[in-house]
């Protein structure tokens, strides 16, 4: 029943880097390195790696903001490269981002109505009446009051302000919305309420998500699936619970060992990764984890494993398997 | 023994021009930390967690006074010192690590430099010990060759290394005590296990006691072995880390504990109605009421006092006060 949405192929994206006028010295950061996923209708696919892994680059490849290297995007069956002035407007219509920081997404001198308001003048033909209308009703949606269009968003706290992101990104019936680490910022006590609504939206709505974060428990709470991501490839993808019972990847392992515990007696088993993430410049040969995996062997530096299926819709990069 | 810190009824309020608003951001904070001991400090922003660490060194912004109360270390009155006093103070006895560390270094100095600042004033290390002490307190932070790094500046360190750059100027001047706000907030997960098992050796290693203040209570179960929870400028709980977790006491924990998403599950999270209040404009009685989800008559009208529920545990709420009454 699962249909896709969304289906990544071997997406890249390479931005050049350094080297002369007079050429020579160019050398590329492969910050998304052949990533493929698909984001089904309805469903979240939860998106998790370091700073640096390359998942706000394929966050912007899928909103269009970025022209892929190479690789393929197709949006309900048809090719993101072959649209072209009218379909490409509607993939952006359809397709929609919330992002981290909410005092800076939203513009300080604009009316909250206008906030919302605008991608739907910007991309349908309508009449004022109706987009204050629908402004009224998105607000009641993610929970304010309707007659809060004419506030400006300084006069709303950090919650508040990720359900006016959130009511931007739905205006225009977005069929797929890319969360940027929504919650981040926010406060505890607030992201219980944000992740909540962002599941009743999903319920009523059936928007899909591409939710990117970097906190494990929120990403396996709110998504179906989960892909994890390190230096530009997917190390290891799965059904999010499965992930969190039976993590295959070292990687994985070392990033549920590193979230933090629920409980003081929670015990866990500890695996403390040496050094850092190393550069996107020159990431190291073959498996590109391998200069910090407890788990390292001879052949990881020679030859780069292949993400392979392992049981049905349990993926994982990794010469153990 | 008495302990290596005691506060008691600390109040610092911030006052705006001509004492137009008045923001009570630490008001009645009372709390002991004894050496060796890491104490946890938890709250969501505003609480005024960070406003009381930068009241226990002394450094708060020129709008914020320190109205009364008690800041007792090893015995002494740190609210009687004078200025030059508090410097000797500032990095020799009581250390700060901050949670942005590129804020906390100085762009234009070697990180040689900067570590070697507490150890040469504080210390009186001069020539080559100076140069032994900077390497020594470099490899316990694990900066790999140090010798080469100490010529390194800021800008050519990694946000880890930074912090742990960070990590290495508060140890210089041998503080009995390291007050550490959000010190991870900025690190990447796999980088933040890293630091804090870095500040756990360190603390056997030197047996310097640590306050841990931050908003994450997953920091709090791994790192703390007692914690206050803050609420609109008071302590609303302090127990063992242990009790908190098992039986917290006042709702507001208990709040924040069903608040955070668990691993491997989807059991529907609870959000905490409302948003944190004003802090010039409280509501009356308890602070917390109108998010309460157990809110009586009472909660609106008469604010709780501080009350000691055995095992060393207190929290600020008329349920346990009640429950204790009946028993």
């Amino acid at each position: 029943m699962s249909e896709p949405l969304l289906e990544v192929r071997d997406l890249k994206k390479h931005f050049p880097a350094g080297g002369s006028l007079l050429g020579g010295g160019r050398r590329w950061i492969k910050a998304v390195d052949g990533v493929s996923f698909t984001v089904n209708r309805g469903e979240t696919l939860g998106l998790v790696g370091e700073s640096g892994c390359g998942k706000t680059t394929t966050a912007k490849l899928v909103l269009a903001a970025e022209e892929p290297t190479s690789g393929a995007i197709e949006f309900e069956g048809r090719s993101l490269a072959s649209l072209r002035g009218q379909d490409l407007a509607d993939y952006r219509r359809k397709v929609q981002v919330v992002f981290q920081d909410p005092y800076s997404s939203l513009s300080p001198r604009m009316r909250v109505g206008d906030i919302i308001g605008e991608p739907i003048a910007a991309h349908e033909r309508v009449s004022r009446g109706e987009v204050r209308s629908r402004v009224r009703d998105l607000l009641e949606l993610v929970g304010l009051r309707a007659d809060m269009a004419r506030l400006f968003p300084h006069e709303f706290s950090g919650g508040q302000r990720q359900r006016l992101a959130i009511a931007r990104a739905l205006s225009t019936n977005a069929r797929l919305v890319v969360l940027d680490e929504p919650v981040s910022a926010l406060d505890v006590s607030i992201r219980a309420h944000i992740i909540s609504l962002l599941e009743k939206i999903q319920a009523r709505l059936s928007v899909s998500y591409l939710f990117i974060a970097h906190d494990l428990a929120a990403v396996a709470h709110l998504s179906r699936q989960t892909a994890v991501m390190y230096l530009g490839k997917l190390v290891e993808v799965a059904d999010s619970l499965e992930l969190c019972a039976t993590p295959l990847h070292p990687y994985t392992k070392a990033l549920f060992a590193a979230s933090l515990p629920s409980h003081p007696d929670e015990r866990r088993e500890e695996i403390v990764l040496s050094g850092e993430v190393p550069s996107a410049l020159d990431p190291p040969r073959g498996c590109r984890f391998h200069p910090r995996c407890p788990f390292v062997m001879a052949r990881c530096s020679e030859l780069e494993p292949a993400l392979v299926e392992l049981s049905p819709g349990h993926k994982v990069a990794c010469h153990l398997y | 023994m008495p302990p290596l810190l005691r506060v008691d009824d600390l109040r610092t309020y911030y006052f705006g021009f001509r004492g137009s608003r008045v923001v009570k951001a630490v008001d009645g904070v009372s709390f002991s930390v004894d050496a060796g001991e890491t104490f946890g400090l938890v709250g969501e922003s505003g609480c005024g967690k960070t406003t009381t660490c930068h009241s226990l060194v002394r450094l708060l912004s020129p709008s914020a006074r320190i109205v009364s109360g008690r800041i007792e270390l090893e015995g002494e009155d740190l609210l009687t010192k004078s200025r030059s006093e508090m410097t000797q103070i500032r990095g020799r006895r009581i250390a700060t690590i901050l949670q942005d560390p590129m804020a906390s270094l100085d762009p234009l100095f070697s990180i040689g430099d900067q570590v070697a600042e507490p150890a040469y004033y504080h210390r009186g290390l001069r020539g080559g010990k100076l140069r032994q002490r900077v390497k020594e307190l470099l490899t316990a932070v694990r900066i790999p060759s140090p010798e080469v790094r100490m010529r390194d500046f800021p800008h050519q360190l990694s946000g880890g290394m930074r912090q742990r750059i960070v990590g290495a100027i508060a140890q210089a001047g041998g503080p009995r005590i390291i007050i550490a706000d959000e010190p991870t907030t900025n690190l990447d997960v796999t980088i933040q296990l890293q630091y804090l098992n870095l500040l756990k050796e360190l603390q056997r290693a030197s047996g310097v006691a640590l306050i841990f203040v931050t908003h994450n209570l997953g920091i709090v179960a791994k790192m703390c072995d007692r914690v206050a929870v803050m609420y609109a400028g008071k302590i609303v709980e302090m127990q063992s880390v242990r009790g908190l977790f098992y039986a917290p006491r006042h709702p507001y924990t208990r709040a924040l504990l069903d608040s955070i998403p668990k691993m491997g599950t989807r059991e529907p999270l609870y959000g905490i109605p409302g948003d944190p209040p004003d802090l010039s404009d409280l509501p009356g009685g308890c602070s917390f009421h109108p998010r309460c989800a157990r809110a009586m008559e009472r909660c609106r009208l008469e604010e709780p006092w501080d009350h000691s529920l055995g095992d060393g545990a207190r929290a600020r709420c008329w349920l346990p006060i009640q429950e204790a009454a009946r028993e």
